[in-house]
């Protein structure tokens, strides 16, 4: 890596007061997977630091890290100068150390006093809560902060920005000296959003060291003093904002070496399979149309948000567009259930496995044979020989190693889920394929094998939809890629065109003329 | 995997059921004969009936409290139409309850699905409009023996073979249910469903019909069982089998059916069932307490749960490969 540095981390001439806190040399390896190697993290007194990288780029390791939920491997945290350590989540917290989360961590039922209080509430005699100083307190902080919200309010009852508030006033409660904020503006309007930049502002008056992170550039531009990039869990560099612009940034964040090769594929483009014309939905996307076609793989990109599970979701019958055409083959088909689309020859390989993939407490063939049952039943009776021949056919094709297919799926390593997963959508035969986020959190060779696996289906002359937030995976799979933002398609790229620079660009929503 | 697991749970139950047996044997021999244990089985019929229900029910992640005042309600119902009608026959009279019982239990399926509303809600609400219907229907006054007719209450003592119909309607549902729970298509959902719920939605199943049909099983079971009851007993009134479902809830429970969903299977109901109708009839004949009896199926039920707790515990990601190697 070429600014790769661990102890002498270049330091801003403007730095002439030391980090409340830094990082130094922090390695955290899970299974399979380095999260981050050795990276440095500098915060100081008064100042903004944004940290800015792409999705993988190990953030939210660094911020469990931060606020002791994980133990780093290696390197050293130092707290005014002095090397320490955050076993819990507590001590991360004593030593003034706060997060704010992209989903704020509240209690909706509980009042904002008992939310900015929860954990440390003043004590009367007997141990007791004192309330009437756990009221007054949070009031003098909600008005250092310039809220107007009454304490004894049911957080329930307030909306997303007052709820920031209340999370930004427990920091303060608990004298927190290092605020991370973690995406805060994803779900705010652009009123709350001028409001939220206010109280940084504030925060910063008051000497608070704070750590901005956010994929949105002008919001780092607005906001930040420095910034810090991180790529595939290594430091690349730091600096002042001032110094650098846009262009530059986006060259740190995307400029990698190639460290996975992708199947090398010739595509094989047939006819149009599924034409989506003007899908849209009240709140989450709006004015989707593309077509696609037999052997295509068709990458869709987009800053987690931008509304393209959403949408997967809605073409795979789960929720209902308000709007919207869908053709297959030409004809106009009606998908009202998730079982529209499998008899459509639609299938969907959802994002999150555990949750929406396999059934673990279901051995390997009747996880398989779920969606096919149709075929394999007569009348509504099962026929298990049948089950475990098409269990047997699909599992074999995809290299599925297990003891039996009596296994239950639970008893598998997570690359074995993931073909069980797709096993089960492949026996359907189907003719579109969504795969979302297809190679999250697994390992390299893992990765490998799903890549080449796509290739080989797309070659069969299936037509293939990637959802995926990783720039290497959209440029080495697709053949065309589609960009989402806030809900809508803001561009379609192939050939030449589908660069690191433009996916970022696109996805963050950097006007062209913003370059280096 | 899974298969050996529970097969193995319910061979332990049932090891449990023997020693519990041969203790007993051991002071009261007579209570191991034959015949008495066929009337021990007999006398568990009505909670093995309605805990295959609750068996399906809990599988797809809920609960049904309601099924002991269904079975009220339906017994209730056929007892004032013998005395209202002596001359109906008695098909007639498994019609009217099986229907009525299903028609209850659609409605808690119903609910549960088109509304939404936790099931456990849901069945406590029924379980006290269906009580309070028997007593508008009863005006709180009893049917007695002398009012039924004698071929009402005679059906499920008939014997046949040996056992009498009670037994014999028990013994069909475990087989009729077994096949469904395991070689339909119907019966795979209840466990896709109770599995892993956003993954059977994904793959096309409906949920909320799914559990719809699972709540109908189970208010079937409950009104057939409602017209066995009330004529075996000769009797019926408002709070009969009252506080039923808990011991139909406890013996799922005990036969290693998870409060969570998506794990149990019919054998276990049936033994778990048993287990308790082992213990009912036999501490009374030991001369123990009714205080020790409620005190023991206390802490069956705790046991047991614990023991699949342990069993069921979520096994950590294997990091090593040695270890992998060795699962």
């Amino acid at each position: 890596m070429l600014m790769h540095s661990q102890s002498q981390v270049p330091t801003a001439p403007e730095a002439n007061t030391p980090p409340i806190l830094s990082l130094d040399g922090i390695t955290k390896t899970f299974p399979g997977v380095k999260a981050l190697s050795e990276v440095a993290l500098n915060l100081y007194p008064g100042q903004v630091t944004a940290l800015v990288g792409e999705n993988g780029a190990g953030k939210s390791t660094v911020v469990k890290i931060l606020t002791g939920i994980y133990q780093p491997d290696g390197g050293a945290i130092r707290v005014d100068g002095h090397a320490t350590q955050f076993p819990t989540a507590r001590a991360a917290s004593d030593a003034g150390i706060t997060a704010i989360h992209q989903e704020t961590v509240l209690f909706d039922d509980l009042s904002v006093a008992e939310n900015i209080f929860i954990g440390h509430a003043p004590r009367g005699r007997f141990g007791l809560i004192d309330w009437a100083a756990m009221e007054r307190r949070s009031n003098e902080i909600l008005k250092s902060i310039g809220a107007t919200i009454d304490p004894a309010q049911k957080l329930r009852d307030l909306g997303i920005a007052s709820k920031h508030l209340v999370a930004i006033a427990r920091a303060l409660s608990i004298d927190a000296r290092v605020v991370i904020m973690d995406e805060p503006t994803a779900a705010l309007s652009h009123k709350e959003i001028q409001e939220l930049y206010e109280l940084v502002e504030k925060l910063k008056a008051q000497g608070k060291a704070i750590l901005f992170i956010s994929h949105k550039f002008d919001e780092i531009f607005h906001i930040a003093d420095r910034y810090t990039v991180f790529r595939d869990g290594q430091f690349i560099g730091e600096g002042m904002i001032d110094q650098v612009n846009e262009g530059q940034l986006v060259k740190m964040m995307v400029g990698r070496d190639v460290d996975h090769i992708f199947p090398k594929r010739e595509s094989h483009i047939g006819d149009e399979v599924l034409k989506v014309v003007g899908y849209d939905h009240p709140t989450e996307f709006a004015e989707i149309s593309f077509d696609l076609k037999r052997g295509e793989i068709l990458g869709f990109y987009g800053l987690v948000g931008a509304g393209r599970s959403e949408f997967m979701q809605s073409l795979f019958g789960i929720t209902r567009p308000s709007k919207g055409v869908v053709r297959i083959d030409g004809r106009v088909r009606v998908i009202r259930s998730p079982a529209d689309a499998v008899a459509n020859g639609i299938v969907y390989v959802p994002e999150d496995r555990g949750k929406q993939g396999a059934i673990t407490a279901l051995p390997i063939f009747q996880n398989v044979t779920l969606p096919s049952l149709g075929k394999t039943s007569k009348n509504g009776f099962l026929r298990l020989a049948e089950e475990f021949k098409l269990a047997r056919e699909y599992t074999e094709r995809l290299d599925l190693r297990a003891a039996s297919l009596d296994t239950n799926v639970g008893n598998l390593s997570g690359g074995n889920q993931q073909k069980v997963v797709i096993a089960k959508w492949l026996a359907t035969q189907p003719r579109v394929i969504i795969l979302d986020e297809p190679t999250k959190g697994i390992d390299i060779g893992s990765k490998a094998a799903v890549h080449e696996f796509m290739a080989e289906l797309a070659a069969q002359g299936l037509a293939v939809i990637m959802v995926s937030s990783e720039i290497p995976e959209i440029l080495g799979m697709s053949d065309r890629a589609i960009i989402m933002r806030e809900g809508r398609i803001v561009a379609e790229l192939d050939g030449d065109d589908l660069t690191p620079e433009t996916l970022v660009r696109h996805a963050a929503g950097i006007s062209q003329g913003a370059t280096t | 995997m899974i298969k050996s697991l529970t097969t193995s749970r319910e061979v332990l139950l049932f090891a449990a059921i023997a020693v519990l047996l041969g203790l007993i044997a051991t002071r009261f021999p007579g209570f191991v004969a034959p015949s008495n244990l066929a009337d021990v089985f007999n006398d568990t019929s009505p909670l093995i009936l309605l805990a295959i229900g609750q068996m399906i029910v809990i599988l797809t992640k809920c609960i049904d409290l309601s099924v002991a005042a269904n079975l009220a309600l339906t017994g209730m119902v056929v007892a004032m139409i013998n005395v209202a009608m002596p001359g109906v026959p008695v098909a007639v009279i498994l019609v009217i309850a099986v229907g009525l019982g299903t028609l209850l239990g659609m409605i808690n399926g119903l609910l549960v699905w088109k509304l939404d509303i936790p099931p456990i809600v849901v069945t406590l609400g029924t379980m006290t409009i269906f009580r309070g219907i028997i007593f508008l229907l009863s005006d709180g006054k009893w049917v007695n023996s002398h009012e039924m007719s004698a071929t009402f209450k005679a059906f499920p003592r008939a014997e046949f073979l040996g056992l009498p119909v009670l037994s014999w309607t028990a013994i069909l549902a475990v087989i009729v249910f077994t096949i469904v729970m395991t070689r339909t298509t119907l019966g795979r959902a209840f466990y896709a469903v109770g599995g892993n719920a956003h993954a059977a939605t994904y793959t096309g199943i409906n949920v909320g019909k799914t559990q719809f049909w699972a709540f109908t099983i189970s208010g079937a079971l409950a009104g057939l069982t409602g017209y066995l009851w009330v004529s075996r007993y000769a009797v019926a009134y408002v709070d009969i089998a009252s506080g039923f479902e808990l011991d139909v809830v406890a013996a799922c429970v005990i036969g290693g059916v998870s409060i969570a969903g998506g794990l149990g299977s019919i054998g276990g109901a049936l033994l778990g069932a048993l287990f308790l109708g082992v213990i009912k009839n036999a501490l009374p004949v030991i001369n123990i307490s009714p205080f020790w009896q409620l005190a023991i199926s206390g802490s069956a039920i705790i046991i047991a749960v614990a023991v699949n707790a342990r069993a069921n515990r979520e096994k950590g990601r294997i990091i090593l490969k040695s270890a992998e190697q060795a699962a």
